[in-house]
């Protein structure tokens, strides 16, 4: 034999491979997360948050960690009762333009040093900062005195209409009033941030290890694609109430896996239930299975600035009116969605949403309704209109444009061709409104108020993606927005969206609902509009 | 040997820069960019955002800048996860992918090679039928679909393991992912490893062993192992990279912080950098792979190494 080949003969390899393999688990039996017996909740939070930077995120589940680890001066009870949070009181000015806010004298940073007005003054500032590049800054503060100008690059930070009157007292002045500015001040984008980590740290500033928040917990680790382990902040100013010692915010992009990972008793809490198990929780887990009203809406959108939809109001209506809401909530969706005859869900605060005025017709009377608008639309037997639907791929979206396909199919005659795209491209297309014609999008409220619904709709807001102008309705909005009676604000507000209803540049499908399961051993969860559920107002039945 | 392997990795140089310029190229050209949402950023916001990330510079421009931070080591900042650097989150998540990938490839090396010998061995018999049938089972049924009836089973129903990473610890949360992931590597090396050593027990030199009065326990230990393990060879280079750049299924069904996540998402997410990043990453371990297996081959093989 050729001795340089014992290394192969001898069989060494295999015995080499087995020593790596032990080497391996071994050095995989050194991570054991060793909890001890604090208390500790998990969560499924869905997607993995893109950051934490409450400058820097914009996802529905970096807010939730976020909500966890920071706080702004207002807040939310588990109810979803807007509350006073980092600050302990407020003044506002007879013209509605000028917020005192006094701060709680506790008010602490995790590594324990005061919360001041100064700090929120810097944050403020480096939220419309240009530099930072914030994707919330004109949404949260475009109506802070100069924002809008600071954001764009004509005026510094330092010129915001923010002021610290002393260490505890902040003055914040806005441009127009806002009657929902105190809602807006709950959002995570209007957290402080630690001057001095962010000056130490820079981008990195919201890693573990560098993190300095002053919320209920405090960052400890973050394994992307994993999990984020946040911890009971010992310096919160009412840190005896908090009852959970330690939250792991679970990355459960999944949500098949998410149940599974819940049923084998890993989660206590899920963000979302699939749809093909929603019908099996609810007859074997009614008790763990929460459902409630949520602040979205599911709909079709129009390209109002391109034929044949752009100055043909009865062929919108017509084909708003062909979709039969309920069937497409009970048999396609089917998980306790409810149907979209408004473009406002329920459950605002001082508002009462306008309904299409077909809504209560029975479903026979509508179809005959819809055809009647489709022959005085110019379409007909003998010209059928031919349209395409763009949507993104997911299951639940191919499976609607099925149904209405068919729908409008049955109903009109209409020949639709649905268009499935991936969700970058389809969003490119809408924005660009060459190619599309009707396309599938939802939007998600981002504060209790029927603005947050009812401003994209204006001619000149950024995510008024179907082209929509109605000088009317702008007219509306406008006057709403002047208006300091809540009452007059109101009625202001319910014109515009029955306006908007009739002109129909969207076809609201369904309204969302919140579908958690939350296991027994959780207590204090509460239903909420918004879905918010901070850490803080959960506790544990038992400890483990 | 060493000359030629340092004027291998030489020559890689311009077939990774071909593949980093064609990558930058294609990442661009896909519709739709890294911070477009249903929420539509209002134009100065927009405006603030390409700044702050170069996005507003011309495309030859970025390409160098991209470049020059190469040169440094730098992958640039994520486009996605703004508080990490493409560096941090493959750095990070690369332990555990490496631990998963190894033991997968390990224990897909064992089983297969010995599914495949002992059904070669005895080819037509009733463990030979067994072992086809399995291989092609396990090269037919998805991951997406094993994994998942596994967590089914041994975690909710069964409660033998824990459902995902973050539910155990040590051993006990590695088994179902590498399982998970040696399953078809198990199948296609049995494949391999059978039809090779069929080829090689019917050939010439096989048959004058024989004719030598040699043992079958010993012209397979002595003269067929090594002839046949040589298509198993070229085929572990890029499935070892495939491995080690992880399974985006894998990951995502039992929550594991690794590689594999980035390449999907990274693409679905238009975050430039970190798709260049895992491109990057995964052209050089093919090369590197692609390299050791040739350098293999002329250890097992006397002529191939003559030449």
């Amino acid at each position: 034999m050729n001795p340089r080949f014992t290394l192969f003969d001898r069989l060494v390899w295999p015995r080499l491979l087995l020593m790596a393999c032990i080497a391996v688990l071994f050095a995989a039996c050194g991570r054991t997360d060793d909890v001890g017996t604090i208390s500790v909740l998990n969560r499924g939070l869905g997607a993995e948050p893109e950051s934490l930077d409450f400058h820097k995120a914009r996802t529905i589940q970096a807010g939730d960690v976020q909500r966890d680890i920071g706080e702004g001066l207002m807040g939310y009870t588990a109810t979803g009762e807007l509350v006073l949070a980092a600050a302990q009181g407020y003044q506002m000015s007879d013209d509605g333009l000028e917020y005192t806010f006094a701060l709680h004298p506790d008010g602490r940073w995790s590594n324990g040093e005061r919360v001041t007005a100064h700090d929120f003054v810097y944050s403020f500032r480096r939220l419309v900062d240009p530099d930072t590049a914030a994707f919330y800054a004109e949404q949260s503060l475009g109506t802070v005195v100069n924002a809008t100008d600071i954001i764009a690059g004509r005026k510094q930070p330092g010129e915001l209409g923010v002021e610290a009157i002393d260490d505890l007292r902040l003055r914040i002045t806005l441009s127009y009033p806002v009657p929902y500015f105190l809602a807006l001040l709950t959002h995570p984008s209007t957290f402080p941030v630690h001057r001095a980590s962010v000056l130490e740290h820079g981008d990195a500033h919201a890693r573990p290890g560098n993190l300095v928040s002053n919320g209920a917990y405090r960052l400890v680790d973050w394994q992307v694609g994993s999990h984020i382990d946040i911890e009971r902040n010992e310096y919160y100013r009412m840190n005896a109430e908090t009852d959970i010692d330690r939250v792991r915010h679970h990355v459960t992009p999944e949500d098949s896996v998410e149940l599974n990972r819940y049923r084998a008793g890993e989660l206590d809490i899920t963000a979302n239930v699939p749809a093909e198990s929603f019908e099996r929780m609810r007859r074997e887990r009614p008790d763990e299975l929460r459902v409630s009203p949520y602040l979205a809406v599911y709909f079709y959108g129009f390209n109002m600035t391109r034929a044949p939809f752009s100055d043909n109001t009865k062929l919108r209506q017509a084909l708003s009116m062909a979709i039969d809401r309920e069937t497409i909530t009970e048999n396609v969706v089917g998980r306790g969605e409810t149907p979209a005859y408004s473009w406002v869900p329920p459950g605002i605060h001082n508002y009462e949403p306008r309904r299409f005025l077909y809504a209560d017709l029975p479903i026979q009377e509508r179809h005959q309704k819809a055809r009647e608008l489709y022959r005085e639309a110019g379409y007909g037997d003998d010209n059928p209109l031919h349209v395409e639907i763009r949507y993104n791929t997911a299951d639940v979206h191919r499976r609607i444009v099925l149904a209405v396909q068919s729908m409008w199919r049955d109903v009109l005659g209409v020949e639709v061709t649905p268009i499935n795209e991936e969700q970058q491209v389809l969003l490119e297309n809408v924005r660009m409104r060459q190619v599309t014609q009707v396309f599938r999008m939802s939007w998600t409220g981002d504060y209790n108020d029927a603005h947050t619904f009812l401003s994209i709709m204006e001619s000149d807001n950024p995510s008024n993606l179907t082209g929509y102008s109605n000088p009317e309705y702008d007219g509306l909005m406008a006057r709403a927005a002047a208006q300091t009676d809540p009452a007059l604000r109101q009625v202001y507000l319910e014109e515009a969206e029955k306006l908007l209803l009739a002109d129909t540049p969207v076809i609201p499908i369904y309204f969302f609902v919140n579908k958690n399961m939350v296991s027994p051993r959780v207590r204090g969860w509460g239903d909420n509009v918004l879905n918010y559920h901070y850490s803080q107002h959960l506790s544990l039945t038992d400890s483990d | 040997m060493l000359r030629y392997a340092l004027l291998r990795i030489l020559g890689a140089i311009p077939t990774l820069l071909l593949v980093i310029a064609i990558a930058f190229l294609m990442v661009r050209a896909a519709p739709g960019g890294p911070f477009d949402d249903e929420r539509v950023l209002p134009p100065e916001i927009e405006a603030n955002i390409a700044r702050a990330y170069h996005l507003d510079e011309s495309l030859p421009r970025q390409f160098v800048r991209y470049l020059a931070g190469l040169l440094r080591g730098d992958l640039g900042p994520s486009y996605r996860y703004r508080d990490y650097n493409v560096s941090d989150l493959i750095g990070d998540a690369l332990p555990v992918t490496v631990q998963l990938g190894l033991l997968a490839i390990a224990l897909a090396l064992v089983v297969g090679i010995a599914a495949g010998l002992t059904a070669a061995l005895r080819k037509n018999s009733f463990i030979d039928r067994l072992v086809t049938g399995l291989a092609m089972t396990g090269i037919s049924v998805p991951v997406f679909v094993v994994a998942p009836l596994m967590v089914l089973l041994f975690a909710v129903y069964l409660d033998w393991l824990p459902a995902s990473w973050t539910g155990g610890s040590g051993v006990s949360r590695l088994v179902m992912p590498v399982v998970a992931l040696a399953l078809p590597q198990i199948a296609y090396i049995a494949r391999l490893t059978r039809a090779s050593m069929i080829d090689v027990m019917s050939s010439d030199f096989i048959r004058t062993a024989r004719a030598q009065g040699l043992g079958t326990r010993s012209i397979v230990r002595y003269h067929a192992l090594k002839p046949a393990m040589l298509p198993l060879l070229s085929y572990l280079g890029p499935a070892i990279a495939a491995i080690l750049t992880g399974s985006v299924v894998v990951e995502e069904v039992f929550g594991i912080p690794g590689v594999g996540q980035f390449f999907i998402r990274g693409a679905l997410n238009r975050d430039y950098t970190l798709v260049l990043g895992i491109v990057i990453f995964y052209a050089t371990l093919v090369i590197l792979l692609n390299l050791v297996v040739d350098l293999l081959y002329g250890i097992l093989d006397p002529r191939i190494r003559d030449r």
